[in-house]
């Protein structure tokens, strides 16, 4: 108990104030005597304060609770010691002395007067909503999500079962609440406990929300669309309802793909963007199902009725953008989904008989996946595609869909590669040396590294001057994946990725738009 | 035989409460001889006379001494100490401390508290749990003896090596106690003056009672046999004695348990009869769809007519408290809450309520306080920018009156006159009152909506019109903060509570207050009015709650058990239960009839700050800043109480036992539920401020 009463105010402590009160030798007998009275005061004071906190029916003390206190001892109050939250001092500490103290800026006068009125706070309202309906808590906006990300996840993995045994072929043994699996089997085979299956019933206006929601992210209405994929992005509470979505997505997507409704198709990716960035959902179970979808957007042979006006170069990109953050976010030594989709791609681009259109997919899945793959797996690539590339543009017999075709693989290499290599390659390029190493794509290739050193030297002078991340989001400089040793600066790095994602997925979508509503 | 009442110091504090259960107390444990113990107390007196006459020439306070012997040579048996104190002025305060004057041995007050403890760990087991109640009063008045008499060294080491031993709900007293190390911060300690005053009541059986005696006898420790004599008070009763969770469940008062004949007084706990209303309004509105509907309704209201009328053993007689007499307004107020009384769901462990919450929002100065009307078509928030503000929860928005000279021209004979004197140009959604200078920490409806009541840090309680959204009237008395003020549930009377530890009686009509209900020893916290308009129940930080006659200003129940600050009270719609809760995260509930704890329910991670029966009393919410509500099942306890009425067992708090009582726990955002209410048809309402985080 003792040891946890506050700290005594010290004589040295008396003596400053003393000090600066103006008092130059105070003797220690009576400072000492001080300092026991003023830890007294306080004490006596702070536990009244403590009353005024409770009043306040609040968890925090302010510095208007010791006022009244000091009020209530009938003394004066301490003025200008005003704080919203937390009490004014900031703590520094240097040549073995810790200190606390209230910081006092300098305020330009004339700055005040000349500043422009703030704005008028917004008024007190009172907002009502249903907490409980007939002892149900509604899933609404208003209320806490019903099971926090942390006990989904917690659901995820029982305890006692460390390691999941990953399904075979990418799906995962799903013990959804709303699908009944495991039927059948008895309760207890070998020791392995298994739940019992429930089967989970989505309420009328759940119901109702899925209608709503789906037919609104695949109907005509542009901005009904906007606001369902907004909902889908921000509402709490939906995570009883992803087994259906991620459902929704899977069938749309088999029947879109052989149907080649390219429009179709761009939708439900963009449905299962909205879902990734809900903060409150857990996707990692439902991954069996979305990952198939995302992967099929991008490599599929044909994914629109017209393959050399249509744009579907766009919808690769945005899944193989979609695949990378997957990739990131859901990716464990249990399912291995970055190096099994990785496989996946280096398979396809080995195999010389593989379709244009799959072999660009390929490559941008490899490309979105981070620096590192691009490293590894690319750029060692580069001669080789080059020369199909000149083959394809150059070649006797071309139609103009492989031309196309050739041209978005080099755009897209060039724009994925050059960054890389800007920071792994000692400058100066040489138009020459990038030839004899990268074959035809080689003098593109130094132009576009040019262009990246420069952009980059550019964001180093601005990250010196002003704050580097707004920048670099804007730049999308070169993010190397961080190493496991240094967390620190790994934390940094993924906020940064984050929010170049964020970005780039805005202007895709952008562009994705403009080109469904042509469509 | 040692008169208990011996050195008991009277403050302002607590003479009035304590006067008719103080005598009492005096005669019954006289003969039963607690403090006897093997002294002789015409000795000891003239002892402790001669110690403080030295003590007093010692420090050359002539005039004191001079009273004090003035004072003994009375010949009745009050002129000792106490005596003396009664006189002292604050200039002689340490006069008052003197009752810690000792010449033992005061370093061995280490060995005497061991040996005390040593000997409670190996008493029977069935002792134990009793005897250990001993501890902390006897810890706490050695270590205040040690103070006073100068040894700061040693107290300092017995208050390191013993605290940690106290019980955890001790801890916060401990912490006010370890700040006073010296004799000089003794006086002026809010804390320290309530231990000096009072004793520390302790009940124990007989049979623990003896071995405590067997003990003292052995050992001749003077000074802790004084300290039990001088600052302690055992209730001994005839009986088995109580196991550790029934100590448990009614320790952590700031000064002990409630003696016994404290609560031996008759409460009229009943609801009188329902007066015979002649309704006039009563088959307007449904005379109109056809013929046989308003007879069944007709009918049903005869029934619920009936259930009113009859009359309860239990209820006061109507003319107890003078009370204001029935307008038409309020007949007509009663009808209809009647006819919304019909539309309610019956709550239970089946059915649980729906909750309809009210956040605020945009609320840049924290909210302190929230009333709701009774009928639920009014909100009233008290903020601790010292403002009020004032929402309507129904669709009709908040008019003021017109002004006189329009009022004149209006036709005083109309029916809708009430209408009519009302200004729609200013209809809004809310008002704002200001006046206060502190922030405003409660606020409450008068039953006709036409008033309100706030009380705040500025010692002052208000009344305001909601026709003319001005201020009234200023209510000074209490001249520090006003915790909390409460309209009876048939207007014209009210009653505050502060920190001056009185929670005063007041009429509208009067600047003076009308009762004074006096013997907390801290704060008043929190207050309900009892629906039969005859009792208030008030709860404080010294941890117990109190039940007060508005009649003759008794206390007439005291109820410990909390272990920190009780904040909220709720009566049951009968009347016959209180539920009380606070900083120490649980909910009690009380039987008054007897004073009795009946069930603990626990589950809240933050203190509570409102409570709620529903309409029939069948299910309690809780809500607290851990920003959930819960829904507790009462009616089972009631039940279970009904099934075994058991008499024998009211001496010793036995708790009911029944499991576990949530039924239902609903978590908002980050809105602190600050209040809750429970509509005619049984919809909960809360309200609390949205936190940013």
């Amino acid at each position: 108990m003792s040891d946890r009463v506050l700290p005594d105010v010290t004589a040295e402590s008396i003596k400053v104030i003393a000090e600066s009160a103006g008092i130059g030798q105070l003797p220690d007998e009576a400072a000492a005597a001080l300092a026991e009275d003023a830890t007294y005061r306080l004490k006596q004071i702070t536990q009244e304060a403590v009353k005024f906190m409770h009043h306040g029916k609040r968890r925090k003390l302010s510095t208007a609770d010791f006022d009244n206190a000091l009020k209530l001892k009938n003394v004066e109050p301490l003025y200008g010691f005003h704080a919203e939250e937390h009490i004014p001092f900031r703590f520094a500490s240097g040549g073995g002395r810790e200190l606390h103290f209230y910081e006092e800026k300098e305020v330009e006068l004339g700055d005040i007067i000349n500043a422009p009125l703030p704005r008028i706070p917004l008024d007190v309202n009172l907002k009502a909503h249903w907490l409980a309906i007939e002892g149900v808590q509604p899933s609404i906006p208003e209320n806490p999500p019903p099971v926090p990300k942390e006990d989904q996840h917690a659901a995820d993995r029982p305890p006692g079962v460390t390691a999941k045994p990953s399904g075979k072929d990418g799906t995962k043994p799903a013990g959804k609440p709303g699908k009944a699996e495991v039927k059948g089997l008895p309760s207890e085979v070998a020791g392995v406990k298994l739940k019992p299956v429930l089967t989970h019933e989505l309420s009328v206006e759940q119901q109702l929300y899925y209608r709503e929601i789906t037919e609104a992210c695949v109907g005509s209405c542009e901005s009904r669309r906007a606001e369902a994929l907004q909902s889908l992005a921000t509402d709490p509470g939906l995570h009883q309802m992803i087994p259906r979505f991620s459902t929704f997505v899977c069938e749309g997507v088999r029947v879109n793909v052989v149907q080649s409704n390219l429009a179709l198709l761009i939708y439900l990716m963009r449905m299962v963007k909205a879902l990734m960035d809900n903060t409150t959902l857990h996707l990692e179970k439902y991954l069996h199902e979305v990952i198939p979808a995302v992967a099929t957007c991008i490599l599929s042979k044909q994914l629109c009725q017209r393959p050399d006006v249509d744009n579907h170069w766009a919808l690769r990109d945005f899944a193989a953008r979609l695949m990378g953050n997957m990739c990131r976010n859901f990716s464990s030594n249990i399912n291995n989904i970055q190096s099994r989709m990785t496989k996946t791609y280096t398979k396809i681009l080995h195999d010389e008989q593989s379709h244009l259109a799959t072999r660009y997919g390929a490559l941008a899945g490899l490309a979105e996946m981070g620096h590192d793959v691009v490293k590894s797996l690319l750029i060692p690539k580069l001669k080789e595609e080059g020369e199909k590339v000149k083959m394809l543009m150059e070649g006797p017999v071309h139609n103009s869909v492989d031309k196309t075709a050739a041209e978005h693989i080099r755009a897209l290499l060039l724009k994925h590669c050059a960054p890389v290599l800007a920071k792994i390659r000692p400058g100066p390029d040489n138009q020459e040396q990038y030839k004899t190493d990268f074959g035809h794509l080689g003098p593109l290739l130094c132009a576009h590294v040019v262009k990246a050193r420069q952009q980059q030297q550019q964001q180093q002078l601005q990250a010196t001057t002003t704050t580097a991340a707004a920048a670099s989001v804007v730049q999308r400089p070169t993010l190397q994946i961080p190493q496991k040793s240094d967390w620190v600066s790994c934390s940094l790095v993924f906020a940064q990725i984050n929010s170049c994602f964020k970005t780039i997925f805005c202007e895709s979508e952008k562009y994705l738009d403009d080109f469904a509503s042509d469509s | 035989m040692a008169d208990p009442n011996r050195t008991v110091v009277v403050t302002d504090g607590s003479n009035d409460a304590s006067a008719v259960s103080g005598a009492a107390a005096g005669v019954q444990s006289s003969p039963k001889g607690e403090k006897g113990a093997g002294t002789d107390p015409s000795k000891m007196d003239q002892q402790t006379l001669a110690a403080v006459l030295q003590f007093l020439k010692n420090n050359k306070l002539r005039d004191a001494e001079a009273a004090l012997r003035r004072e003994a040579k009375l010949p009745d048996g009050n002129g000792d100490s106490g005596g003396s104190s009664r006189v002292a002025t604050s200039g002689e305060v340490s006069l008052v401390l003197s009752a810690y004057e000792s010449e033992g041995d005061l370093a061995r007050y280490c060995e005497y508290y061991n040996s005390l403890s040593s000997f409670i760990e190996s008493s029977l087991d069935a002792h134990k749990h009793e005897l250990g109640c001993l501890l902390y009063p006897v810890f706490i008045h050695m270590y205040l003896q040690l103070v006073y008499n100068r040894h700061e060294k040693e107290a300092h080491k017995f208050f390191n090596r013993f605290s940690v031993e106290q019980e955890d709900w001790h801890q916060e007293d401990l912490r006010t106690l370890s700040t006073v190390k010296t004799r000089e911060q003794m006086e002026g300690n809010d804390l320290m003056d309530t231990f000096r005053s009072s004793k520390f009541v302790l009940r124990m059986s007989r049979d623990s009672y003896q071995s405590l005696r067997r003990y003292l006898k052995q050992n001749e420790h003077r000074e802790l046999l004084s300290i039990l004599q001088d600052h302690l008070f055992i209730d001994v009763f005839d009986g088995v004695p109580r196991n550790r969770e029934q100590v448990q469940a009614t320790s952590g008062a700031m000064m002990g348990e409630a003696r016994r004949d404290a609560n031996k007084v008759k409460v009229l706990y009943g609801l009188p009869k329902e007066p015979d209303i002649n309704v006039p309004l009563d088959d307007d509105d449904e005379g109109v769809e056809g013929e046989d509907k308003p007879k069944k309704k007709k009918q049903k209201k005869d029934l619920l007519l009936n259930k009113n009328k009859k009359a309860d053993p239990n209820a006061p007689p109507p003319s107890r408290i003078p009370l204001p007499e029935l307008k038409d307004a309020d007949k007509l107020e009663k009808v209809l809450s009647w006819k919304e009384g019909l539309k309610r769901v019956p709550l239970g462990r089946e059915n649980l309520p729906s909750i309809c919450f009210y956040t605020l929002a945009n609320a840049y100065q924290n909210v302190s306080a929230v009333g709701v009307s009774e009928d639920s078509s009014l909100l009233a928030a008290g903020f601790e920018d010292s403002n009020v503000r004032v929402w309507s929860l129904s669709p009709q928005r908040l008019r003021t009156m017109r002004n006189a000279s329009e009022l004149d021209q209006l036709d005083k004979e109309a029916d809708d006159i009430v209408e009519r004197m009302m200004d729609e140009k200013t209809a809004a959604d809310s008002w704002l009152l200001h006046g206060h200078t502190g922030p405003v920490y409660s606020t409450s409806f008068s039953p006709d909506r036409e008033q309100l009541l706030t009380s705040s840090e500025d010692g002052t309680v208000r009344l305001w019109s909601l026709h003319t959204y001005s201020n009234l009237v200023v209510y000074k008395g209490h001249n520090y903060p006003v915790w909390d003020v409460q309209f009876s549930p048939t207007g014209y009377y009210f009653v505050s509570g502060g920190h001056d530890r009185v929670a005063r009686l007041w009429g509208t009509d009067q600047f003076q207050p009308i009762r004074m209900f006096v013997g907390h020893y801290s704060d008043v916290t929190c207050i309900q009015y009892h629906p039969n308009s005859n009792y208030v129940a008030t709860g404080s930080s010294d941890r117990t709650v109190r039940l007060w006659d508005v009649l003759n200003g008794n206390c007439v129940r005291v109820m410990t058990g909390h272990k920190a600050a009780v904040h909220t009270l709720a009566w049951s719609p009968d009347g016959r239960y209180l539920a009380s809760a606070g900083v120490d995260k649980n909910v009690l509930l009380w039987d008054i009839a007897y004073g009795r704890l009946l069930a603990e329910m626990k589950g809240h991670t933050d203190p509570i700050y409102s409570l709620c029966f529903s309409r029939e009393g069948s299910i309690l919410a809780s809500g607290g800043i851990d920003n959930t509500v819960k829904i507790w099942d009462v009616q089972k306890v009631f039940e279970e109480i009904a099934g075994s009425d058991d008499l024998t067992s009211l001496d010793r708090a036995s708790l009911v036992e029944v499991g576990s009582l949530l039924l239902g726990s609903f978590q908002t955002k980050a809105t602190p539920v600050l209040k809750l209410h429970f509509s005619h048809r049984n919809l909960l309402l809360g309200c609390g401020r949205y936190q940013h985080s």
